[in-house]
């Protein structure tokens, strides 16, 4: 009975289709097609479109105003007025106008007008003349550059020694060359801005620990130990690198040389190390922090130094290992990109190597001269010594800030000024505040050389010291 | 990774060439006395000039051997890595110390791969040290490898009086030392070499502000400094311009001094193919108008960094168009002019004279010292307000050591002489002479059938070899007939285009071009190196041209 009514249900619906009126059907059929079509598509719709036309990207491109590409420098800016040296820049030089004792340029052995480096840079420019055209890849190398690179590498007792023509690219391009991106560099806050270059190309992870402390340094070795031991395939290619200096240039202090070989070995970190204040100035054939603390050179993995300082020169070089240093012949941009050093600064380098080699006296006496002004400046009411006493760059500092760095650096300039007028030619540390890391409070720089006399080192600090008080008290 | 020069790969991509087989392009310029091709193309109000600059393709079966020869030099490195790891072969590079052997390798095998197994084969043909001045001729070093090229041995013999294609010594003032040059000796007596502080401290000389105000004036502008290094002038300067929130467009070929000083600024840098205006447009368009990505704000400037003539191209710049784009956009233009101060232009004042633009269209320009004018350094120009700042903000001002004297005293002599303040014409004779001598060359160069790139004025001419094998042939054959050439491979140049580059001189005589020539047909044809399938057109007017020889 109850399959006869179903039955009959099925039967009547069919029927029902074949009567129901066409415009019906097709109605339903919209219908069914709309229900489909709703269930299907998106039930809100996406934000509106927003393709700019033409006329308003031209409106925008009308609008749009760029900063100027240099904002205006005052007139009276400091910096616009630099010191105009006439003549040599060496111990007695000629300072807007004015002869006055060099107490400012880097000429540690006094080797910026020898004569004898002035006669080999000038048989250079007789054979060779000026430029060398080209990159030390194109037919830029010459015999020189060979010499000096083995000549260097000799007196530094390494296995090979590489020269950039400029300073500041020296170690700027040799840390890129190693530390690369998700590398690790441990790094001085005190750190000059060459290694801050470097460190910034080579984009690598900067972790900065105190100044010359190395419990800070444990520390931060000790939390990467921590880090890699959570991911060790990491680790495995995780370069870490401590990058010092041997005496700092912002500074004027010494790095602890031997704590950081300890901790070389203990945590696996290569050390790099810039030489350009303590080489041909410590050690007592002026090898530099190595030999003044005896260390084993091949503990440190790259040394670099330019030879701008105790050389008189122009340039930079890296020494240590082949391993290390032949990876720079073709991974150091400032190396392979730039044209080579001009033959006859090479050649004046040579010289000046010789010269230090013949006279390995000439450091101490270096160091005793850098004693003796140490000594001699210490005791002034409103400024304080910075620096090691066996350093021949050092600086002198406000004991008290003003509370503000312009009139620090006002004050520092007034007895800078006041010097000058008294004959001893002296210069701030200048530095791009906006730029440097950690940037260092402002300072006189005081460059001691061999060339000083006592009466002179003498005269020096005794004018610091009567201007000084004229100025701050 | 190996770099053996130039600079194009450190974009991070390896750029595509746009080939303009087509070649002539128009572009407007002033009557100039040197460039004579002038022809009106329909656009009434231009003075235009035929420019040939061609990037002609290469034959699909150069290609398909060329890397065919990558693929078996990379075979047979895996197999020879293969015997190293086993002690079969004897493995020459330096090693890790024992005591590090547990630290993390300093650099990556893998990286080396390349420099191992294909560089290493053919390292002779690069870094030959030479023992004479950078001249016209000049004596190579000869040394031999007893082991594949891992170490070299000197023989003690020199070989004297080699051609000299490879410097860049293009107004021939690199030269050893004669009388004109007793003003730099008189410098390097009373000065020294070294100055031993910066800028700012204690490094200003009287040399310095004499040789910029030379800078200048040689330039037509109103300021100038001067550096000591040419490649930090790129790294040390375009920080101080551009920072964060700013965008620099950057040509994919440029130098690697200007990919590192962008790097360094901190700015957004998008690259845009060479010498292409529609994709610089399409880049400088997008990026006023939707402003910087993520926050949407407005960028606060735009930096656009051209060179004036590419060195592994021989392309100049299309000058008026991107001048034209920059001020319709309002970017600032920066132009490193290496290679085209001096060598480029009616008088040799560069990029824009050979275009006849006022310089002060140009925001920032940059140059080096290291090529035409035989020193080293490099220099930025422009208005006095953008070299203030500069002298206030530049890295290199503070930090690095200024320029040695006796380097700025050449400058001097050398911009003396090309602006005729010596009193005579022979500076202004080296910069025709140039203009002569790479057209010469460049011309006959073609009819061989050689294909060579770039623009028919650019000193710098490039001849594409395409396959490794055929790089060191090329190389060690030339030098075999006393002609020492620079030839260049990956990663400086897109793998399958190795190349020699040749740079013309003034220096160069009629005669020595000719050996050159010679021995190239020579070597074209011993090497198949003739691939250009373009029609060679003969033009003697040419050859008749007489060289005349710079009095020394």
């Amino acid at each position: 009975m109850a399959t006869a009514t179903e039955q009959w249900v099925l039967v009547e619906m069919v029927q029902a289709l074949y009567e129901a009126p066409a415009y019906h059907l097709i109605l339903e059929g919209i219908l069914i097609l709309w229900i489909i079509r709703l269930l299907f598509s998106k039930t809100y719709k996406l934000q509106e479109r927003s393709d700019l036309t033409v006329k308003e990207k031209e409106e925008l491109i009308e609008e749009w105003q760029p900063e100027p590409l240099v904002p205006p420098v005052p007139k009276d800016h400091p910096a616009l007025n630099y010191n105009i040296v006439s003549g040599p820049p060496s111990h007695k030089t000629v300072v807007n106008g004015k002869e006055c004792i060099n107490f400012a340029s880097f000429n540690f052995l006094g080797l910026l007008d020898n004569p004898r480096v002035k006669a080999a840079a000038l048989a250079s420019l007789k054979k060779y003349g000026v430029g060398t055209c080209g990159p030390r890849g194109f037919y830029g190398t010459f015999d020189v550059h060979l010499d000096l690179e083995e000549r260097l590498a000799k007196f530094m007792k390494t296995e090979e020694a590489i020269i950039y023509s400029y300073g500041f690219a020296t170690i700027a391009s040799a840390i890129p060359a190693y530390s690369k991106r998700g590398d690790i560099v441990f790094v001085d806050r005190a750190a000059c801005f060459a290694i801050q270059k470097g460190l910034q190309a080579s984009r690598s992870d900067i972790k900065l620990f105190k100044h010359n402390d190395m419990a800070d340094l444990e520390r931060l070795l000790k939390e990467q130990e921590i880090e890699d031991q959570k991911n060790p395939r990491k680790a495995r290619v995780t370069r870490r690198f401590i990058v010092v200096e041997g005496l700092y240039m912002n500074t004027g202090t010494i790095c602890p040389l031997p704590e950081l070989v300890k901790l070389k070995y203990k945590y696996k970190a290569r050390i790099f190390l810039e030489e350009s204040l303590s080489f041909g100035v410590l050690g007592e054939h002026g090898r530099g922090v190595t030999e003044h603390y005896g260390i084993n050179i091949d503990d440190i993995d790259l040394i670099s130094a330019n030879m701008e300082n105790a050389l008189a020169s122009i340039g930079g070089f890296c020494c240590g290992r082949s391993f290390v240093i032949d990876h720079q012949r073709l991974s150091g941009q400032g190396y392979c990109f730039s044209a080579s050093l001009p033959p006859l600064l090479a050649a004046a380098a040579i010289e000046a190597l010789n010269i230090m080699e013949e006279n390995p006296g000439i450091f101490a006496v270096l160091k005793e001269k850098c004693g003796q002004i140490h000594k001699a400046l210490q005791g002034i009411s409103g400024l304080k010594v910075v620096g090691e006493s066996l350093s021949p760059a050092f600086h002198l500092q406000l004991e008290e800030s003003t509370g503000s760095r312009e009139q620090d650096v006002r004050l520092l300039q007034e007895i800078v000024d006041q010097c000058m007028n008294r004959s001893i030619a002296l210069t701030q540390a200048r530095y791009l505040e906006k730029e440097e890391k950690c940037l260092p409070p402002p300072s006189i720089r005081v460059v001691v050389t061999v060339e000083q006399t006592e009466e002179e080192l003498e005269r020096a600090a005794s004018t610091i010291k009567e201007v000084a008080q004229a100025v701050l008290l | 990774m190996a770099n053996p020069g130039g600079g194009a790969v450190c974009n991070g991509k390896l750029h595509n060439h746009k080939k303009q087989s087509n070649g002539s392009q128009s572009r407007n310029c002033t009557k100039n006395g040197i460039v004579k091709e002038a022809q009106q193309n329909g656009k009434p109000h231009f003075c235009d000039k035929l420019i040939v600059e061609s990037f002609e393709e290469a034959p699909l079966h150069v290609m398909v051997f060329t890397y065919m020869g990558y693929g078996i030099g990379t075979l047979f490195g895996y197999l020879r890595d293969f015997l190293r790891n086993w002690g079969i072969e004897k493995c020459n590079a330096a090693v890790e110390r024992k005591e590090q052997k547990d630290f993390v390798p300093l650099y990556q095998d893998f990286e080396n791969f390349y420099t191992r197994n294909l560089y290493m084969r053919i390292r002779d043909n690069w870094n030959r040290p030479i023992c004479s001045a950078p001249g016209p001729l000049f004596d190579v070093m000869e040394r031999v490898s007893d082991d594949y090229n891992w170490t070299f041995r000197f023989t003690g013999r020199v070989i004297k009086d080699v051609i000299n294609m490879g410097s860049y010594n293009f107004l021939g003032l690199a030269a050893k030392y004669d009388e004109s040059m007793r003003t730099i000796k008189d410098v390097l007596e009373v000065y020294g070499t070294g100055v031993a502080s910066t800028r700012h401290e204690m490094g200003t000389l009287d040399k310095h502000k004499e040789l910029e105000d030379l800078v200048a004036k040689f330039l037509n502008v109103e300021a100038a400094m001067v550096f000591g290094m040419g490649f930090a002038t790129n790294s040390m300067n375009i920080p101080a311009l551009v920072g964060k929130g700013c965008l620099i467009l950057s040509d994919e070929l440029n130098h690697t001094s200007l990919v590192l000083g962008a790097r360094l600024s901190g700015a957004t840098i998008r690259i845009f193919k060479h010498n292409n205006t529609q994709s610089l447009e399409k880049l400088l368009r997008d990026a006023v108008i939707y402003g910087q990505p993520r926050t949407r704000r407005a960028w606060k400037k735009i930096l656009i960094l051209v060179e004036g003539v590419y060195s592994m191209e021989g392309s100049i710049v299309h000058l008026p168009q991107i001048i034209a784009l920059k001020k319709k956009y309002k970017a600032y233009l920066y132009i490193d002019e290496a290679h085209s101060i001096g060598a480029v232009g009616p008088t040799g004042r560069g990029v824009t004279e050979f275009f006849g633009l006022d310089p002060h269209e140009v925001d920032v320009l940059m140059g080096t010292f290291t090529k035409s004018f035989g020193a080293s350094g490099g220099y930025i120009a422009g208005r006095k307000d953008l070299v203030d700042y500069l002298r206030v903000h530049s890295h290199s001002a503070v930090y690095a050591s200024s320029m040695s004297p006796p380097i700025a005293e050449q400058i001097i002599r050398s911009l003396k002489l090309i602006m005729g303040l010596d009193g005579t014409t022979q500076g202004l004779q080296r910069v025709q002479q140039l203009a002569k001598n790479t057209r010469y060359f460049r011309q006959r160069l073609q009819e061989m059938g050689f294909i060579i790139y770039g623009n028919e004025n650019a000193s710098v001419v490039p001849l594409l070899l395409y396959m490794p094998g055929k790089v060191a042939a090329f190389a060690r054959h030339m030098l075999e007939k006393k002609i020492g050439v620079v030839v260049v491979g990956f990663p400086a140049t897109p793998l399958a285009e190795a190349r020699a580059r040749f740079c013309v001189s003034a220096a160069h005589t009629r005669e020595m071009l000719d050996t050159v020539l010679e021995a190239l047909d020579e070597m074209g044809d011993l090497l198949q190196l003739k691939y250009s399938r373009h029609k060679k057109s003969a033009r003697p007017e040419l050859y008749d041209e007489t060289s005349f020889e710079l009095e020394d």
